[in-house]
């Protein structure tokens, strides 16, 4: 029977297009993800996790500023940094929202020279995506410093306005820190692999993209927040 | 009618009783990526330069409607406007799903609409506490 079968694959119909190939795939005793690396397809749905676990932090901070009776600070002059005598609104929160942006670029450059397999440029841009993760943790680090010290926040009040606002802003927004210092251990170990040829038997560079995945994940989270909880 | 039956659960077997068709196109692939490219998202790199390109104007154009205090309805709309385009470049770009098939792209992608739910819920049950508080303990704004 399997030597019959081995040959026997050149009359099976090609897989369906468009929305019957959904239908398809999902449908019959078979592999759902197709042509698609088992790493990935799970790193997706560690993702879709962490997406609930992002919208419950961000809801329930909807939740709280919504109903609360006590003027919610504002946080364009909360996280205004003084700069040449003149107070900036929200500076350090823009420049990080660069600084993220871009590492997300050198990690899809990374992926891209990844699978041209051109370990150098790949192991370099890598680095360089852990450098910006890193100088974003740092920043994020002297905010933090910033409110607990000099503006006396506490998760259970502060002396802005709303009590609610610190435990918000701490539980975000370091939960989201702790994502981008994990994703710089992640990627430094990726990145180290690379460069000692540790992927170069099977030729299969599927990793940077899972890890890639993963950065871009920690870039999407602070879109939203940088959206909903900075600017608005 | 029988016939066309016939065909169907003939094909139906043969298919069940056929390799896989993923890792026969995975040794396939990594027999050729010894001298071709690997299987996978392989994209000009002029996509992403481009994307990230936006990505920078986009940021901008949100960090301005705070630096420039748009104030009423504007900002909110301006606020998430930028943040689902900025969200949707780097979904379908940069993390590949506009090149993925649908069955990976519904099933990431639909489930988090349940999430529309429970915002919904959370936001009436937050005016209700909000008035509750304004009501009864007469900290009103």
């Amino acid at each position: 029977m399997t030597a019959t079968t081995s040959t026997d694959t050149t009359d099976i119909a090609p897989p369906p297009e468009g929305l019957r190939s959904l239908a398809a795939d999902w449908s019959s005793d078979q592999e759902v993800f197709k042509q698609v690396h088992w790493g990935k397809a799970m790193m997706w749905i560690f993702l879709l996790s962490d997406t609930f676990v992002f919208s419950c932090f961000l809801t329930s901070y909807m939740t709280m500023r919504a109903s609360t009776t006590v003027p919610w600070p504002n946080p364009s002059e909360v996280f205004a940094l003084t700069i040449g005598g003149r107070p900036i609104p929200l500076i350090l929160i823009a420049i990080m929202t660069f600084i993220l942006i871009s590492s997300s670029g050198t990690m899809a450059m990374a992926v891209n020279f990844a699978y041209r397999r051109d370990r150098l440029k790949t192991t370099l841009l890598m680095l360089a995506t852990a450098g910006f993760g890193a100088s974003f943790v740092s920043m994020q680090a002297f905010e933090w410093t910033k409110l607990i010290v000099e503006e006396g926040v506490r998760p259970w009040g502060n002396p802005l306005g709303a009590p609610q606002f610190g435990s918000c802003f701490f539980m975000i927004t370091g939960f989201h820190g702790l994502h981008v210092s994990i994703g710089v251990i992640y990627l430094s170990i990726i990145a180290s692999k690379v460069a000692r040829g540790h992927y170069e038997q099977k030729g299969n560079y599927e990793v940077v993209e899972i890890a890639g995945l993963y950065w871009h994940f920690v870039d999407l989270v602070w879109v939203f927040i940088f959206a909903l909880f900075y600017l608005w | 009618m029988t016939v066309e039956r016939d065909n169907v659960a003939q094909r139906v077997t043969r298919q069940a009783a056929a390799p896989q068709p993923a890792p026969l196109h995975e040794e396939a692939s990594a027999r050729r990526s010894k001298t071709a490219h690997a299987h996978g998202q392989q994209h000009p790199i002029g996509v992403y330069l481009k994307v990230w390109g936006y990505l920078f104007v986009l940021s901008t154009m949100s960090y301005l409607v705070d630096y420039f205090h748009v104030e009423g309805v504007l900002r909110p709309l301006l606020i998430v406007t930028f943040m689902f385009l900025k969200a949707g470049l780097i979904v379908a770009i940069f993390m590949h799903m506009a090149w993925e098939r649908l069955a990976l792209i519904y099933a990431i992608l639909v489930p988090p609409l349940c999430l529309g739910t429970l915002i919904l819920l959370m936001a009436i049950e937050s005016d209700y506490t909000f008035w509750t508080r304004t009501i009864f303990f007469g900290s009103g704004p």
